[in-house]
């Protein structure tokens, strides 16, 4: 058993590190979605393109305004007193916010009145959109308070302002709410999922095109160790790509890792478990590696969006959020985030490892039944 | 190893059907040890279906084998270290080398390892590979691709070898060293099964199977076969194997009538 499997081992790498296209595939891509998710895709959001119609000119409106752009979050590419060039910017993609202050806002300011920020924002893309109104909401807030704690040391009779109550906001695991830290742990799963899935299934359905499936199965090797013969490589190949992604993220883009090693292989194994065992799955319902490919794709694309990467699963309809039990990604990444992000351990974590050990056992007793049957 | 009576393959009514199609319709025969069996026959004949359940690659729709003393259904783990198989494509790992192939199916096959290195040795010196050793598969020519393939399938020297279509696609000089590697095999005791569609090449076997349509037609030997089937030739001389052939064929499609004609 073990000498066979041994030999099927040998031959797979064998074929894997002499094909330098698939050599590429491995290596590649993964430092790519690595470099794209970690630099790139960030939902937080720095120097949004602003401009500026000051139409006040004032000591305050300059004071409001400053504030804006020295907290990072915006970026001055013009100021005019046309509002209609303003509009023309922003229909031109050149500007992603407009503010607006009319004349008379220092005097309002000064009587006690309430003065007028006018705050427009390209709304074809809502979710900047209203990442910034936010940013320009907390920005006004604070400057009110400044105002208000002016006047009353103007007025020191006792001010009848309204009771407030303030936020102490801080966010746990994630101090400054890095979307990368979101995000890196993440594609750690996709990679791996993606790279052992498309090896597997490829590695199958090539060996019965070009015929050699053939010429080992009349030989006495078992199903059980060609199965093992045929997966155990590319999981030692998942297992490289998890340690690829993970040192890069954690040398080069300060990921933190809080949690345990142990505890990261042995959840990976239970992943890789299952996506093993649809790798074999998808072998036994394609005949050409194209069929293979294109089938694992229309695998892939709704186990991403139905992982809770990009949509909280929460607000999925009912049927997409059961369907989500389904799906080891779902489960994976939880954990994932939990032994990067917040290092918590079995403790907590148990319920998605107990899943995707329940789900990897079906995967592979189902995949191993089907393949012997395609067999004979 | 063997069946009492020196019978290597048996086969009685041995059928498969591919939904309503029949690819092997009740075919009957024995094959004795040390002999080389010939099914000859045009392709779509059956003749790969054929040797495709007597390896345990396909399950038979009907019927019985036994190879090797052991029972095709129920003993196939034992039929599988008794058979050497080469498929009538070519089917080793054109990206590992040769000698990389030889170490995997000899390890795949369980070896002894005090066998193992003398079993190489031959396999590469039989294949006349002995400059080739660390050479990729993809560049060897198709002769010498053929008889690694042969060298890989009898590693494990297996009383029963069975080749499919062996000489498809090769030169005659490759062919004619093909043939006397086989002889020399079967002069060992070992028993060979093979299929194909050249009637020259049939004149080789020792003994006949003709396959048509999924049938046996007919079954003996090369002299026997020519000289049972009397087929009329203007110029009196001896009828060949193809002459006897057409004419067998000739007569089923008759009986069968043009309806059957649509089918095949
Ligand atoms: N897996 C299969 N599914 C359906 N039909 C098949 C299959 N294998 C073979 N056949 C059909 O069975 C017939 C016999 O095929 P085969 O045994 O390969 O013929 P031969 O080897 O004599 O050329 C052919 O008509 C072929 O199309
Ligand atoms: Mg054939």
């Amino acid at each position: 058993m073990v000498e066979r499997i041994r030999h099927m081992l040998v031959k797979e790498f064998l074929q894997l590190f002499r094909d330098r296209h698939m050599l590429r595939i491995l290596i590649l891509p993964p430092l790519l979605q690595i470099l794209v998710f970690g630099y790139a895709v960030t939902t937080n959001v720095r120097n949004a393109t602003t401009v500026v119609v000051d139409l006040d000119r004032t000591a305050s409106s300059r004071d409001l305004l400053s504030r804006f752009f020295s907290s990072g979050h915006f970026r001055l590419v013009r100021e005019t007193a046309d509002f209609r060039e303003a509009g023309e910017l922003m229909n031109r993609g050149d500007a992603g916010v407009i503010l607006h202050i009319a004349h008379g806002f220092e005097g309002a300011l000064r009587s006690n009145r309430t003065g007028d920020l006018q705050v427009i924002v390209d709304g074809t893309d809502s979710n900047t959109a209203s990442i910034v109104l936010s940013y320009a909401a907390r920005i006004t807030a604070e400057y009110s308070g400044g105002v208000r704690l002016l006047r009353m040391e103007r007025h020191p009779v006792p001010f009848p302002g309204p009771p407030s109550v303030s936020i102490a906001s801080r966010a746990w695991f994630n101090e400054n709410l890095e979307s990368r830290f979101t995000f890196l742990p993440g594609i750690i799963a996709f990679i791996v999922m993606l790279v052992t899935v498309m090896l597997t299934s490829m590695a199958v359905v090539r060996e019965r095109e070009i015929g050699t499936l053939e010429q080992i199965l009349v030989t006495p090797i078992t199903p059980a160790e060609y199965i093992l013969g045929k997966t155990l490589p590319f999981a030692l190949v998942g297992f490289g790509e998890i340690l690829l992604v993970a040192t890069v993220g954690v040398l080069w883009f300060d990921l933190p890792f809080r949690g345990s090693l142990l505890l990261l292989f042995i959840s990976s194994g239970l992943f890789l478990s299952t996506a093993l065992g649809i790798g074999l799955l998808i072998s036994t319902v394609s005949r050409t590696q194209q069929q293979a490919l294109l089938t694992m794709f229309l695998y892939f694309m709704p186990a991403v969006l139905l992982s809770g990467f990009l949509f909280p699963i929460a607000n999925m309809p009912p049927a997409a959020q059961g369907l989500t039990y389904l799906n080891p990604l779902r489960y994976y990444l939880v954990i994932l985030r939990g032994v990067f992000l917040k290092g918590v351990g079995v403790r907590v974590l148990w319920p998605q490892m107990a899943a995707l050990l329940l789900l990897g056992v079906a995967t592979l007793a189902v995949a191993t039944r089907r393949f012997r049957k395609t067999l004979a | 190893m063997t069946a009492p009576g020196g019978i290597s393959v048996s086969a009685r009514d041995l059928t498969r059907r591919f939904g309503d199609f029949v690819a092997v319709n009740r075919v009957t025969f024995d094959v004795r040890r040390g002999e080389v069996f010939g099914f000859l026959g045009p392709n779509g004949a059956g003749k790969s279906t054929t040797i495709r359940m007597l390896c345990g690659l396909l399950a038979p729709t009907a019927g019985e084998a036994t190879v090797a003393g052991f029972d095709l259904r129920t003993q196939a783990e034992s039929v599988k270290t008794r058979i050497g198989y080469m498929s009538q494509r070519f089917s080793l790992y054109e990206d590992l080398t040769v000698e990389e192939n030889i170490d995997f199916f000899g390890g795949i096959y369980r070896i002894p390892s005090g066998r193992k290195r003398e079993r190489k040795e031959w396999a590469i010196r039989m294949a006349g590979l002995s400059d080739h050793v660390r050479t990729r598969v993809a560049h060897l020519s198709g002769g010498w691709k053929q008889r690694l393939a042969l060298g890989c399938a009898i590693l494990h020297e297996p009383p029963i070898l069975f080749l499919d279509e062996p000489t498809s696609g090769t030169d005659p000089i490759s062919r004619r060293s093909f043939w006397d590697l086989i002889y020399s095999l079967s002069g060992g005791g070992t028993t060979v099964f093979l299929t194909t569609h050249h009637m020259d090449e049939a004149e080789y076997c020792d003994r006949l199977g003709l396959v048509y349509r999924g049938e046996l037609v007919a079954m003996g030997s090369p002299r026997e076969l020519k000289d049972g089937f009397p087929v009329e030739r203007a110029e009196g001389i001896a009828p060949t194997l193809e002459d006897v052939f057409v004419s067998l064929v000739e007569g089923m499609d008759r009986a069968a009538g043009p309806v059957a004609e649509v089918r095949g």
